[in-house]
């Protein structure tokens, strides 16, 4: 009769093999992939594109990386966020890094 | 060697028929623990490989993007702006660009339209995404109008639909001529959105943006390696739902360990005690439930992270679609280059596999260190 454990390995195997293999799919991009990106970095040259298309509710999440700290408030100051986008994207770290603590180190007063 | 594995090997063959006596409980255990797998897996292996994507993609975007602002919003740049940027030593190229967004009230959808070269494309004539023709049931030679903001009709007719391959880039787009663009938006003559810039030394760019910031402070220099940090950071775990979505799954993960960590059935306890009486020693009846552990935590991680790869490279991540879409009525189709971070996975079957193997042996532990006759009376 065969053995549990016999069975439990083989599916483990099994399991455990197409895990390497996706790993060693992962490493190598196939040509077609290869080709694709290379053509979208072409087309992101040639017409200057700064975004993805992912989310096109509203232009702070279309164009995340030209937006300005205000535009997710585009009603009022202090408005809720009106998409629900908002909660997945937030704004970009360079809009919202603190500067740096300038104070003792300037040479007019404060 | 060959006694030890013989005994592990009988050791796992009675842990699995143990488990098959318990056979509803452990395949509803079994598929909990593969589904929390396949969400985190998931969740991992799109950002990872949606961020791998826009650095390699978006290296090619212009390399300073000027803006301009009146009181902290975007606005247009006046003519004569651009010709004050030419002096600035290190700048190769400047360009002003045209683009903007419209509301199509037939689909509910927002596009974005981009004024190009007559040599690219015609006047009369546009070039539109693949995932907009999808949604307005567009091919090239047809011909659409849209209603400007100033309430006059405009046709185009579509002299291409663009590579469905570059959806994420270009599911919105819509490239029209410099005078259509003017003509639709009713833009001023000498009027820009923006100006895109090239430096020829890369070393040069932060110093060229100081300058620009110096000689046109209304202005708002916008760096290639910003909009690559942009998504660098883009769904980072600790904001917003990424965050939401794996606090639910780890205090599900909790509940889970802990509901195993609490305490043993009944019937587990009897069946401790049963192996004592008949001699069983305590490490051996700790191995076997290591085992079980193991056995269950191992099948569930490699089976979600299977299923999570085939979900995001093959399924095109069907299962976050609702949510990344939002409110948008546009979302590409697209088919993400599959990448995996070795780290990323390490952590996952660290944080998934251990904790459920070790919160398995601890209520065994206590089970089998006390005595047989009043395990089985409990």
């Amino acid at each position: 009769m065969r053995r549990p454990s016999t069975l439990a390995f083989v599916l483990l195997a099994l399991l455990g093999l197409i895990f390497v293999l996706i790993f060693a799919h992962s490493w190598r991009l196939t040509a077609t992939e290869q080709s694709r990106l290379q053509a979208n970095r072409a087309l992101v040259t040639q017409l200057g594109l700064t975004d993805l298309a992912l989310f096109s509710e509203s232009r702070y999440t279309r164009h995340p990386s030209q937006a300005d700290l205000h535009s997710a408030l585009q009603d009022h100051p202090g408005a809720f966020d009106h998409f629900p986008t908002g909660s997945l994207l937030s704004p970009p770290a360079h809009l919202t890094a603190t500067h740096e603590r300038l104070a003792g180190k300037t040479t007019s007063s404060d | 060697m060959n006694v030890w594995l013989e005994k592990q090997r009988h050791l796992i063959d009675f842990t699995l028929a143990s488990l098959a006596r318990r056979k509803t409980k452990n395949i509803g255990l079994l598929l909990a623990y593969t589904v929390l797998v396949f969400v985190l897996a998931s969740l991992a292996l799109f950002t990872q490989a949606l961020r791998s994507e826009a650095s390699f993609v978006l290296a090619g975007s212009p390399e300073v993007i000027l803006q301009r602002m009146v009181a902290g919003r975007h606005d247009l740049i006046p003519p004569g702006y651009i010709e004050k940027i030419g002096r600035i030593r290190g700048v190769q190229k400047q360009e002003g660009r045209l683009w903007g967004y419209y509301y199509d009230p037939v689909v509910n959808a927002n596009y974005t339209f981009m004024a190009r070269p007559a040599d690219e494309v015609a006047t009369g004539s546009i070039m539109v995404g693949a995932t907009l023709a999808r949604a307005r049931g567009l091919a090239a030679g047809n011909v659409i109008s849209f209603r400007s903001y100033s309430g006059k009709l405009f046709a185009f007719k579509v002299a291409a639909v663009l590579s469905p391959d570059s959806e994420l880039l270009s599911a919105d787009l819509v490239l029209l001529s410099e005078a259509d663009f003017r003509a639709f938006f009713e833009y001023p003559a000498g009027h820009y959105t923006d100006i895109a810039l090239s430096v020829a030394n890369p070393q040069e760019v932060r110093k060229v943006a100081e300058k620009l910031s110096a000689s046109l402070p209304d202005s708002r220099p916008i760096l290639r390696e910003e909009v690559l940090r942009t998504y660098q950071s883009v769904f980072d775990w600790r904001e917003g739902i990424m965050l939401t979505v794996l606090a639910g799954a780890i205090l599900a993960f909790a509940i889970l360990s802990w509901e195993k960590a609490s305490g043993l059935s009944a019937e587990e306890k009897r069946e401790i005690g049963i192996l004592k009486a008949i001699g069983w020693e305590t490490s051996d009846v700790i191995r076997m439930k290591m085992w079980e552990g193991l056995l269950i935590s191992l099948t569930a991680f490699l089976l979600g992270f299977i299923a999570a790869y085939v979900h995001v490279f093959y399924f095109g991540a069907a299962v976050f679609e609702p949510v990344l879409k939002g409110w948008a009525v546009l979302y590409p189709r697209f088919a993400l280059v599959p990448t995996v971070d070795g780290l990323q996975i390490a952590t996952l079957f660290f944080f998934t596999v251990f904790p459920y193997t070790a919160a398995v042996l601890v209520p065994i532990w206590r089970a089998a260190i006390t005595d047989p006759d009043s395990v089985m009376r409990a």
